[in-house]
């Protein structure tokens, strides 16, 4: 049997299958510190976005929409290239992570905004008239009531993030699809490789998937 | 400072660095643009199958919406690019077409579903047939609620043209990294102007999108009964 699936290109494939599992388990790392900043990011910029300071929000704003409306494979030039010319050496892996988060970020805000914003204004008049102070009424009152509108969004952004995570070819990242890519181009085995690099894909994104769309269709029961 | 600013001034807006970049722009629009008109229509058909009441038709379609969305556009664009012998454009386009079509199949889903029941059987018990309903009541409800969402996705497919700078196609990505590398960019000032004004290309198309897709979602809520 030959062509692209033949039964010595999975052999190969599977043979040099621990290259795949140390990009696969790189993916997953830079995933979940991505996704750690970009929760930070997000809860910070959320939470400012709510308040009346101009200059804070003007800030706030440029930035998501900086990083919204530029591509991330632009930003990753931009950080790649330029930051170690002005003497910050940073490894690919952090310049993923900072990548990633900072991308995702300015969308995770946007919800965190939105669920705070949808947390009913009497809340917050309850908390206040209880004598709870600002930190207090966001932290005790409105922030929890905020995460359940918010979490299924940011789930499906925490899958958008892990499958741009392979952007991170284009700097030779080592995670999954840089040694998809790299691999499958030097030994010239396609077939096995994307089939198998697209099963260990959805093997992280789908359950989280599902498990989005679940909490979607839950909190609209609740509504 | 100055004289650095000056110089990757004059380094980047070269008339034949602009030229260059401007033929990837002219090749980023257009794989944008085809991926956009094909993936509406597939996508329409995939979210239309979704909701059908043949068995066989719903679970093609569910599978191929959820296994699609949960793999990385990049795999598609390099399978695409390196398994097929497509020319480089239209192996982007086929990449992306395949990936945008099943996002655009679960907006498309979305806002038929958004459109209540009783509008179907008030449409009909004044007499209207399946088709009729379809077409006259319900999806120019859905449609009010799929255009904002669809406008959003646009901005995402104009962005992710720029991973088929992986794969070598010469979009306005793939160019601005070989400019990058031309002898008279060697500062970072250089370089970092350079990004930016590709940067400022894709913000000024996707502000375009993204500013209709935000006064669409004004008028999205209005006039749709639940």
């Amino acid at each position: 049997m030959s062509g692209p699936f033949s039964i010595q290109n999975w052999r190969a494939w599977f043979s040099d299958w621990t290259f795949f599992a140390e990009g696969f388990m790189r993916t997953l790392y830079i995933s979940m510190l991505g996704l750690l900043f970009t929760l930070i990011i997000g809860v910070i910029v959320g939470i400012l976005l709510c308040g009346r300071n101009r200059v804070v929000l003007s800030i706030c704003k440029g930035y998501m929409s900086f990083f919204q409306n530029t591509p991330l494979v632009i930003q990753i030039f931009i950080y790649y290239n330029v930051l170690p010319r002005l003497g910050i050496r940073l490894g690919v892996v952090a310049i993923g992570v900072m990548g990633l988060a900072l991308y995702t970020g300015a969308y995770a805000a946007d919800i965190v905004h939105s669920a705070i914003k949808a947390v009913p204004t009497g809340q917050m008049e309850a908390a206040y008239s209880q004598g709870f102070s600002y930190v207090q009424s966001m932290y005790y009152i409105i922030l929890p009531q905020a995460v359940k509108i918010g979490l299924p969004p940011m789930t499906n952004q925490a899958v958008n993030l892990i499958k741009n995570s392979s952007v991170l070819a284009v700097i030779a990242g080592g995670e999954l699809m840089y040694r998809a890519d790299s691999w499958s181009g030097s030994n010239l085995i396609y077939g096995p490789t994307f089939v198998m690099t697209g099963v260990l894909y959805l093997i992280i994104c789908l359950p989280i998937s599902l498990l989005a769309r679940w909490m979607e269709k839950r909190s609209v029961r609740h509504v | 400072m100055f004289d650095k600013w000056a110089h990757a001034f004059s380094a980047v807006f070269a008339p034949n660095i602009l030229l260059f970049l401007g033929k990837g722009l002219v090749n980023t629009l257009y794989i944008a643009a085809v991926s956009i008109v094909l993936s509406l229509i597939l996508g329409t058909v995939l979210g239309l199958m979704r909701n059908m009441k043949e068995r066989l038709l719903r679970s093609v379609a569910t599978v191929y919406i959820e296994v699609v969305r949960n793999i990385p556009l990049l795999l598609f664009i390099i399978t695409m690019r390196f398994m097929t012998k497509l020319p480089p454009l239209e192996s982007g386009i086929a990449a992306m077409t395949i990936f945008t079509s099943a996002i655009v199949a679960e907006i498309v889903r979305g806002g038929l579903n958004s459109v209540g029941k009783g509008q179907w059987e008030a449409a009909t018990s004044q007499g209207f047939s399946r088709m009729q309903t379809m077409w006259h009541v319900i999806i120019p409800q859905a449609l009010r609620r799929i255009r904002s969402p669809l406008i959003s996705q646009f901005v995402t497919t104009v962005k992710d043209t720029s991973f088929c700078a992986v794969v070598g196609t010469y979009e306005l990505s793939f160019t601005s990294k070989i400019v990058a590398a031309h002898r008279t960019i060697v500062t970072a000032e250089d370089i970092l102007l350079l990004y930016l004004l590709v940067a400022m290309i894709y913000y000024v198309i996707n502000r375009l999108f993204s500013g209709i897709a935000r006064r669409q979602r004004g008028n999205a809520m209005k006039g749709v009964v639940r």
